[in-house]
């Protein structure tokens, strides 16, 4: 099973490090890892994607909770949370196939951002099956090169995490 | 300097910014150097001992040391250096300190820093760094110390501001000896311990990511209570956590109490006195056969600070299989890590034990069968070897020991001399035996003692030793002359890596690859050397005079009793096995 964790976290050098090490020497495997500043410049959050049962679930949450520089963890159950990652993809693209992608692109509500006379550079934002399908349907063009970060997490509606620390 | 009892608001470019309202604070008058800064910080926390090596740039530092009252133990090999802070902060309870320089130095930490680690003690290690401008660019003895003991530190921090100094030591003291205890290193760049400063110490510190006291859960307790009074074969399994949380009087009510036999771990080994009647003494590996088979066929179990390690737990699936599982532990993440807990209840174990002491009354029904059965496995199968007139038994030195000295501070190094100290010695109080027990270090036992010695001067302290592990770290003999620390190493001299040894002759058809180390050292000799004394024991009558020479000489003493060669620890239970699947002496020849 997936779990999505909202990570608050010191904004300290050294943070991301003692948080990776800690899952490769505790041999939980990361799916998606995003870090950014919050809205206070003193914490910074990780939205981490890990796969397992609530056993490991489990541990992974109590064993970064021992980080000292760990401040709060929240699970965001994928009912209850939204989700969003972004992808560049680098499309073969002539002018027989060009106006047919960007067709597509704009089904998908991704855009174009750079042009050049054989390839297009799509942004494309969206949970991990929007990504993964424009992915398919451009492929028969010929993707030369795909980027993606890391997914991003909020709750829906009112609830926030770690909100006494912010 | 001055004490301000005043709201004082920190700040400084890369730490947060906290106040504190009517705390008392330590300030100095006039600016002072980060070196002087750290020496009073130490001072503040109570620092009386150091044990440290100095180097290229902890030169500042060893300057404002000259002049300090602090103590500072000249040990001839880091690793010693934090094994003794290990040692120290075993006997007494509070932090040890050891102190390193950069690079090698920093490096020659990580074995002792790791073993702290593993048993939860409290010790903070200072490595000095090369100066910040040349950090990263592969100085001359630059290594990452912070990088390299992130897995193994509790927590670590590399100081980079002169300013952040007086926080980063409050923090690392109070990190290291709350919650579970464990090791914190602090990297101070050089440039740091000659920057000057305004120095202000702050009277307690606050952590949004670090909350040790989480309190009791009274729920819980109730349940666990209840869980008591339901069982018919309850056994107690005391860790570590006992000791560490000065727990064993309550531990002691609650058995007698309930009326529930109790084991312990090899940490938890001083946490239960073992002349009562109720104790099992120790379990698992080399455990007694009666403290197993009790946890095999209870119907609860009572976990108390422990952390179901596998030299514990054998084959975890066989573990225990009757049992609902009670885990008190102040660490949430050991709860479910190796074994199922029916009930978890975190938090200080003293604590936990009082509330779970004022919910039960004393219980006289229960468990006369449960208590008959398990006198009968103690008569049945008490710990025994075969002893000689001829060649001395190992085990027949740790008795010989107990009966000379039963007050001592017993050390170990790790292997079959460790097992044999558990096994023989009796132990009644805690904070009696010091052992690497998580991490198996050998070389461990004699610079822990040295720690031991330093932090209680008025104890007797032996060193119970395997003449390979000894090898490890017997250059500290040389720290003993110098600086007059008075303990016993106790060599069991059998000539062999023992503990291989043993395992090859059980598992791999007696073949000894490396594991003979005989006729490679005159132990008598090298004591003299370090102008210290040296005995020999060769026959079983020369043991008691040999331990009360060695007890009534003015300094450090080498004993090398000659044993048997080919002596095994049991009862043993194969790695991955059930714990109640048990070799015996003999049963294997």
């Amino acid at each position: 099973m997936r779990h999505t964790l909202a990570v608050l976290v010191e904004n300290k050098p050294g943070v991301l490090a003692r948080v990776s090490g800690l899952f490769s020497r505790r041999g939980y495997n990361i799916e998606s890892l995003a870090v950014g500043m919050t809205e206070n410049p003193e914490i910074s959050r990780m939205t981490i994607v890990v796969e397992g049962d609530d056993r490991v679930l489990a541990q992974v949450t109590s064993q970064l909770s021992k980080l000292i520089d760990v401040i709060s963890i929240s699970d965001l159950p994928p009912s209850e949370s939204v989700d969003r990652g972004l992808a560049l993809l680098k499309v073969a693209a002539d002018t027989d196939t060009r106006a047919e992608i960007m067709q597509i692109a704009s089904i998908f509500r991704a855009k174009i951002i750079d042009i050049g006379a054989e390839t297009l550079v799509i942004e494309v934002t969206g949970d991990k099956g929007k990504i993964g399908a424009i992915e398919n349907m451009l492929g028969r063009f010929g993707i030369k090169e795909v980027v993606r970060t890391g997914r991003v997490a909020l709750h829906r509606g009112t609830k926030t995490v770690g909100g006494e620390y912010r | 300097m001055r004490h301000c009892p005043k709201t004082v608001y920190f700040i400084s470019s890369h730490y947060r910014i906290v106040s504190h309202q009517e705390e008392e604070t330590t300030v100095t008058d006039t600016p002072i150097s980060g070196a002087k800064a750290l020496i009073n910080c130490l001072k503040s926390e109570g620092v009386d001992t150091i044990f440290g090596y100095p180097g290229g740039v902890l030169l500042p530092l060893y300057d404002e040391l000259y002049d300090s009252d602090i103590n500072h133990i000249l040990v001839r090999h880091e690793q010693a250096g934090a094994h003794a802070a290990d040692g120290y902060a075993r006997a007494t309870g509070k932090v040890g300190v050891c102190l390193a320089t950069s690079g090698p130095g920093a490096t020659n930490l990580v074995t002792g820093i790791a073993n702290a680690y593993m048993d939860s003690v409290p010790v903070v290690a200072i490595t000095g760094q090369v100066p910040t401008p040349m950090i990263g660019n592969d100085a001359f003895q630059e290594a990452d110390i912070t990088g390299i003991t992130l897995p193994i530190t509790k927590h670590n921090y590399l100081v980079r501001d002169v300013e952040d100094l007086p926080w980063i030591v409050k923090e690392a003291f109070y990190i290291a000896s709350t919650g579970r205890p464990g090791p914190v290193l602090i990297d101070l760049p050089k440039d740091i311990t000659t920057d000057e400063f305004e120095f202000i110490y702050p009277g307690r510190t606050y952590l949004r990511g670090y909350h040790p006291d989480v309190g009791i859960d009274e729920d819980a307790v109730k349940r666990a209570a209840s869980m008591i009074l339901d069982s018919e074969c309850p056994v107690i399994y005391a860790g570590g956590g006992v000791i560490i949380s000065d727990s064993s009087s309550e531990l002691l009510k609650l058995a007698e109490t309930i009326q529930a036999p109790v084991t312990t771990t090899l940490l938890g080994i001083g946490a239960f006195p073992q002349s009562n009647p109720l104790s099992l003494r120790m379990l698992g590996m080399h455990g007694t056969k009666y403290a197993n088979y009790a946890v095999q066929e209870s119907d609860l179990l009572i976990a108390i600070g422990a952390r179901f390690d596998d030299r514990v737990t054998g084959k975890v699936d066989a573990f225990a299989p009757h049992a609902k599982v009670i885990h008190i532990d102040i660490d949430p993440a050991e709860i479910g890590k190796n074994v199922r807990v029916d009930l978890p209840v975190i938090g200080d174990a003293k604590k936990i034990l009082q509330s779970l002491n004022s919910n039960l009354q004393k219980m006289q029904s229960r468990s006369g069968a449960w208590l008959g059965k398990i006198d009968a496995w103690k008569k049945k199968h008490p710990l025994s070897y075969v002893q000689s007139d001829e060649v001395i038994k190992p085990q027949y030195v740790v008795q010989e020991i107990h009966r000379a000295c039963p007050d001592a501070i017993i050390v170990t190094e790790v292997g079959q001399n460790q097992m044999w100290a558990a096994q023989y010695f009796q132990f009644e109080n805690p904070r009696t035996f010091i052992t690497s027990g998580g991490l198996g270090t050998m070389g461990y036992g004699f610079p822990a003692a040295i720690g031991a010695k330093v932090g209680c001067p008025d104890r007797t302290v032996i060193d119970i030793a395997g003449d390979g592990s000894f090898q490890m770290t017997s250059q500290e003999l040389a720290t003993v002359s110098k600086s007059d620390i008075k303990v016993i190493v106790a060599i069991l001299n059998n000539s062999y890596l023992g503990m291989v040894r043993q395992w090859q002759e059980l598992f791999f058809d007696e073949r000894y690859s490396y594991t003979d180390i005989s006729q490679s050292v005159d132990f008598v000799k090298l004591a003299e050397a370090y102008n210290l004394v040296g005995i020999r024991a060769e026959k079983p009558s020369e043991v008691p005079s040999a331990i009360s020479e060695a007890l009534s000489a003015d300094r450090t003493v080498v004993i090398d009793f000659v044993v048997d060669p080919m002596e095994n620890v049991f009862p043993m239970v194969p790695a991955g096995a059930a714990i109640n699947e048990i070799l015996e002496q003999g049963a294997v020849a």
